[in-house]
């Protein structure tokens, strides 16, 4: 299987803005709104390519949600960006009512996703939003592993999906490692490394630290499978359930709490279908804080490093 | 349509609330009643619509913003022939088109937005009446709400946007009845001064009596030659009216007639004014 390489640091916030501007170049019906955050948000490429489909709405997004959802009714496609924190949080009962229940088409995007965001703080930093975003019924929720991908999400989330659609990114420039001959199907990970000792699934960032993961576990004689499950919902059953069945346990690894993010959805899928061991890497039920990305990741155990030593763990007791 | 023809609609709309939220054993009667006026002059004046087209691109959009008077929604879009009467009776039954909030899901004919979590149908009007200037179109978005609801931060959101954009296409009217769940709004959470707050967010203000369709009617068409401004119609109301033993009475928030009092109730709209 083919090793993947860093292309160069990219934001994944500069694929979902780039992603954007591809579907309103594509789509006259795609209709840009803004929260005061627009160029932190990637929004600012459509906003500035299509000044008359981008509407400033200042800083109140629940009134975002409920415009998007009267746009969406009458047949545009809305995409909405703003801060994860704020996006999938502040919003959360506009979203609920205002788009899911009225199964409206609309992409919300959230930025800022995780504990990378650093500097700025436990306030900042969106470490709940999976888990609100996946149990709302009729929600699509997607989480790319890199800016190219991210791109490409946004195109299958105006093309692929008919209801709300959640999409999640980050700040940090990280390694843009995919291509974008990879085609982006909603509900379809990828396998992106093979292996029949244990199943790294990731999502988002956490992907390229899971693949760095299973790379240097080859020096312990382990082949360990990397899933790449860029979306959360609808999730890839039958991956997780072969993963289970070839590999025998499971470790899941997201920048988002443990309780009811990646690891919960893969969990549901595995003790109802096929129950095997599984770890679990990300947030401990605890805000972050302010510092450099890379010490928090580090700090808060979301590094290949923590990967490697809960996948020894797991095997010693297999 | 004559004056004294709109009001026989408004009783028998009101009749069929008392009929169907008795039958379903629980729903909001107060208001429901005090707003059967304006929804009479709304489906059979002012809104552009089609009830035999329902989808019809071109229709003038009602979005119910308090999703919990859903009864006079019903009971007004039944009469106007959306749908057949007999099926205000199965209100909040198990496998109904009629939800104790109103959901799209459920495919009822004329049902614009799935509501009821106050304080959100005016942000959706404010995208409707975008969507509707980003194509030139001629249609407009009418919104309903409470008094109490205002008390939502949402609706100043939305407030602000609308004049920011200058939605002219947008009315909105403020049930203004001065009560909701625990009592007077204005010991509850006062809103007042009310004109002056839409004043200030840039909004064209109508008063009118609510319960007077002659003047709601007025109101809609001052509304309508208003530019580069969105209206609100402050339209005064009394809860429960048409039936004197319960107008105004705060306790009728959410209750419904006892299968008892339903005839009680149906005479006394029948001989009100």
């Amino acid at each position: 299987m083919q090793q993947y390489i860093n292309k160069g640091d990219k934001p994944t916030k500069t694929g979902f803005g780039e992603g954007v501007l591809e579907i309103g170049k594509n789509k006259n019906n795609v209709i840009g709104l803004g929260a005061d955050i627009t160029s932190s948000v990637g929004m600012n490429l459509f906003a500035d390519a299509f000044p008359d489909r981008f509407f400033s709405l200042g800083i109140a997004e629940q009134n975002c949600i409920g415009v998007a959802a009267g746009l969406a009714l009458d047949g545009k496609l809305p995409v909405f960006a703003t801060y994860a924190v704020f996006s999938a949080l502040r919003t959360t009962d506009q979203v609920r009512i205002s788009l899911c229940y009225n199964n409206l088409h609309v992409i919300i995007g959230g930025a800022h996703a995780g504990i990378s965001v650093g500097p700025d703080g436990a306030t900042h930093q969106a470490l709940e939003d999976i888990a609100i975003m996946r149990v709302l019924p009729n929600m699509t929720v997607l989480s790319p592993c890199d800016a190219t991908q991210a791109n490409l999400a946004v195109q299958a989330a105006a093309t692929q999906v008919k209801g709300p659609v959640y999409i999640r990114f980050g700040r940090e420039a990280v390694p843009d490692f995919t291509s974008n001959k990879m085609k982006f199907e909603v509900g379809n990970s990828q396998e992106l490394h093979s292996g029949n000792d244990i199943t790294i699934i990731a999502t988002g960032h956490m992907t390229w630290e899971a693949l760095q993961a299973a790379y240097r576990l080859k020096e312990y004689n382990i082949n360990a499978r990397v899933i790449n499950m860029h979306t959360i919902k609808p999730i890839d059953e039958s991956a997780i359930i072969k993963a289970a069945m070839d590999t025998g346990a499971i470790i899941t690894a997201e920048e988002h709490q443990i309780a009811g993010g990646l690891g919960s959805a893969v969990a549901e899928v595995v003790v109802k279908n096929y129950p095997v061991p599984m770890e679990f890497i990300g947030m401990e039920d605890q805000f972050g804080e302010s510092g450099q990305p890379d010490e928090l990741l580090e700090k808060y155990g979301m590094k290949s490093g923590n990967i490697i030593k809960k996948v020894l763990a797991t095997m010693d007791i297999l | 349509m004559e004056a004294s023809k709109l009001i026989k609609i408004s009783k028998n709309i009101r009749k069929d609330i008392i009929r169907s939220i008795a039958v379903a054993g629980s729903g909001h009667t107060g208001g429901s009643m005090g707003m059967a006026d304006v929804f009479t002059a709304l489906y059979f004046s002012v809104l552009n619509h089609k009830p035999d087209n329902p989808n019809w691109p071109e229709r003038d959009r009602l979005i119910l913003s308090i999703g919990h008077i859903a009864p006079v929604l019903y009971a007004s879009l039944a009469h106007a022939g959306y749908f057949k009467k007999e099926e205000l009776l199965t209100l909040r039954k198990l496998g109904s088109r009629l939800q104790g909030h109103p959901g799209r899901d459920h495919n009822l004919p004329g049902l614009e937005l799935s509501a009821g979590s106050l304080g959100q149908g005016l942000s959706v009007a404010v995208g409707l009446a975008l969507s509707a200037k980003i194509d030139n179109k001629s249609w407009r978005v009418y919104s309903i709400h409470g008094d109490g609801e205002l008390q939502e931060g949402s609706i100043w959101e939305a407030a602000m946007s609308a004049s920011h954009y200058e939605l002219d296409n947008i009315c909105a009217l403020v049930d203004r009845n001065g009560v909701q769940i625990d009592g007077k709004t204005r010991g509850v959470m006062n809103i007042e001064p009310l004109e002056d707050k839409f004043k200030a967010f840039g909004w064209n203000v109508i008063h009118c009596d609510g319960n007077n369709i002659a003047e709601v009617i007025s109101a809609y068409e001052k509304a309508g030659k208003v530019k580069k401004q969105p209206s609100v119609i402050i339209a005064k109301t009394l809860m429960g009216k048409g039936i004197k033993t319960i107008e105004d009475n705060y306790t009728w928030h959410g209750k419904p007639p006892s299968s008892e009092q339903v005839e009680d109730f149906i005479s006394q709209i029948e001989s009100s004014n």
